[in-house]
């Protein structure tokens, strides 16, 4: 074997993380010296033990650590090029290319339509027929809309779990982001929603950039095209998920993958 | 005996003592709403709501009473509420982690607690005595400033209980604080917040003391800011230290109405609540 055969064709770069240390307002270094790439239209898994980073690193990703004073970010993150940790950035341009999915369902107190409109109409103003249909097409997007249709002027609180986690993500996709991050998107729901979300993560992977953050092993192992490991606030591993999961570099990898440890 | 009934014998000892705390606690309660209810319904008729204050011996109602109060406790809650409101706000959203907000917060509370009457004398200093007359105005303000720190308190509570994540939800959408805070978080604590101001309007509805000194009291029909205003709780303070039986009954019914008003505002903001918890 030659070496430009094993080389994988490399995709094009989204997200360039180079360096990073992350501070929390303790002191506590919980980012450590990380780099690593996001490839444009994949999937990129983040993997480890609780309070390895992971979250952390994702959260940095759209600034979202910058809501609690005293946490700060040293380092590059480039998102097309361009510094994202710069002081100078307009934070709500970046979260609108930048979208996030919780662990927990976060729809807001109104009604399905309006969850969907809030996030449109913060950066356009629509006729109503043009909202209504960018509404629909979310929701359709989420693959939501057959089962909402019917009640969009309902509370969205009075979706099922697996529903509301997919109307966050109508929400966040409604907004046209570049980049979605997922930080543990289906923890809270029960498997049937969980093969719903998973489906939908690699519908999108057509038009977005995506991180995941997942204790789920198999999860990491469907939905993502590339994995990261990550253990104390270091990364570990970084590389395509077949080979990090079937022929882990680093022993901790292997160990954690096996469920030797973590 | 066994460590087992020992335990149960304590159980129901103290079950006990909590019950008969409890309905000691109540009953004068009611004896109080009851006598209320026996000695105000006899007073009860058209000519209270149309009829001012009377001389003593002779018919009149509680109209000028009635509308004093009323007109001073809504300028009090319209002066007080954005105040409060907005104070909560920025302790809630703004600056939750910030001395300031340590310090107001610690200055509310000593305001929440603070007798009334010192309220009306504070007002009286600063705005009665340079005016050199008691006025409507002056007790609006004295009520205004007892209204502050009641929603200051309920608005910066209320905030509190919005889950962190529904911020950072919305502010992952690219939402600025300002629509994170009015459009998400005001909505999630609505409920909360009209509550706050009902029990404020609860609060301030009942006061007299702070009346006393600033809006005094007024035996005409009146709504001049500039001049004395009646108000229930002066009148039925006025009424009921006097000798004449007619101005008592005029004080028991007074009493009566504010006590139904403040009950319904009560259950109003209970409902509110309850309502809230179910829709979560």
């Amino acid at each position: 074997m030659n070496a430009t055969a094993q080389a994988p064709k490399e995709p094009q770069t989204k997200v360039t993380v180079r360096s990073l240390d992350f501070y929390y307002g303790s002191g506590d270094r919980s980012l450590k010296n990380v780099s690593l790439p996001l490839y444009a239209n994949k999937v990129t898994a983040f993997i480890g033990p609780s309070g390895c980073g992971k979250s952390t690193l994702l959260r940095v990703l759209n600034r979202m650590y910058d809501l609690y004073p005293g946490q700060r970010a040293v380092g590059e993150v480039l998102l097309d090029g361009e510094n994202i940790l710069d002081p100078a950035i307009d934070i709500n341009a970046l979260r609108s290319r930048v979208g996030m999915i919780f662990q927990k369902p976060t729809p807001f107190p109104m009604s399905i339509y309006e969850n969907i409109a809030f996030g449109i109409r913060l950066y356009e103003k629509l006729p109503r027929a043009d909202l209504d249909e960018r509404v629909e097409t979310a929701l359709r997007g989420a693959a939501l809309w057959d089962e909402v249709k019917d009640k969009l002027q309902t509370s969205g609180l009075g979706l099922s779990g697996g529903q509301q986690q997919r109307l966050c993500i109508a929400r966040s996709v409604a907004v046209q982001p570049e980049v979605i991050l997922f930080d543990e998107p289906c923890s809270a729901l029960d498997p049937i929603s969980t093969a719903k979300v998973e489906e939908l993560i690699d519908e999108l992977t057509n038009r977005y950039t995506i991180a995941i953050v997942t204790h789920n092993m198999q999860q990491a192992v469907r939905v993502s095209d590339y994995t990261a490991f990550m253990y104390l606030g270091e990364l570990i591993e970084f590389g395509e998920t077949d080979d990090v999961f079937n022929k882990p570099k680093e022993k901790r990898t292997l160990d954690y993958i096996t469920g030797r440890f973590g | 005996m066994s460590l087992y009934a020992t335990r149960r014998a304590a159980n129901s000892i103290a079950t006990t003592l909590c019950w008969v705390a409890a309905i000691f606690g109540l009953a004068w309660l009611f004896v109080i709403l009851i006598a209320l209810l026996y000695e105000g319904v006899r007073g009860l008729s058209p000519a209270v709501f149309t009829e001012m204050t009377p001389p003593p011996g002779s018919a009149g109602g509680l109209l000028n009473a009635i509308a004093g109060s009323l007109i001073m406790t809504i300028i009090g809650v319209a002066v007080g509420t954005p105040l409060g409101m907005l104070a909560g706000t920025y302790m809630a959203e703004y600056g939750r982690y910030t001395k300031l907000t340590m310090i107001v917060r610690f200055i509310n509370d000593i305001l929440l607690s603070a007798p009334s009457i010192v309220i009306g004398l504070f007002v009286y200093t600063m705005l009665v005595h340079p005016m050199g007359h008691f006025s409507a105005i002056s007790g609006a303000v004295a009520l205004a400033l007892l209204v502050v720190p009641v929603v200051v308190r309920t608005t910066e509570d209320m905030l509190l209980l919005v889950p962190g994540s529904m911020r950072e939800a919305a502010s992952a959408l690219g939402a600025p604080r300002a629509h994170v805070v009015g459009q998400v978080a005001y909505r999630a604590a609505k409920a909360g917040l009209i509550t706050g101001v009902l029990l404020a309007v609860a609060r301030v509805s009942g006061e007299t003391a702070p009346l006393l000194f600033t809006a005094l009291n007024n035996q005409f029909w009146s709504t001049d800011l500039a001049a004395p205003m009646a108000s229930l709780p002066v009148v039925i303070f006025q009424f009921a230290l006097s000798p004449y039986k007619d101005w008592q009954q005029l004080a028991w019914t007074g009493a009566l109405l504010i006590t139904l008003t403040v009950l319904a505002l009560s259950i109003a903001a209970r409902t509110l609540s309850a309502g809230r918890r179910k829709s979560k």
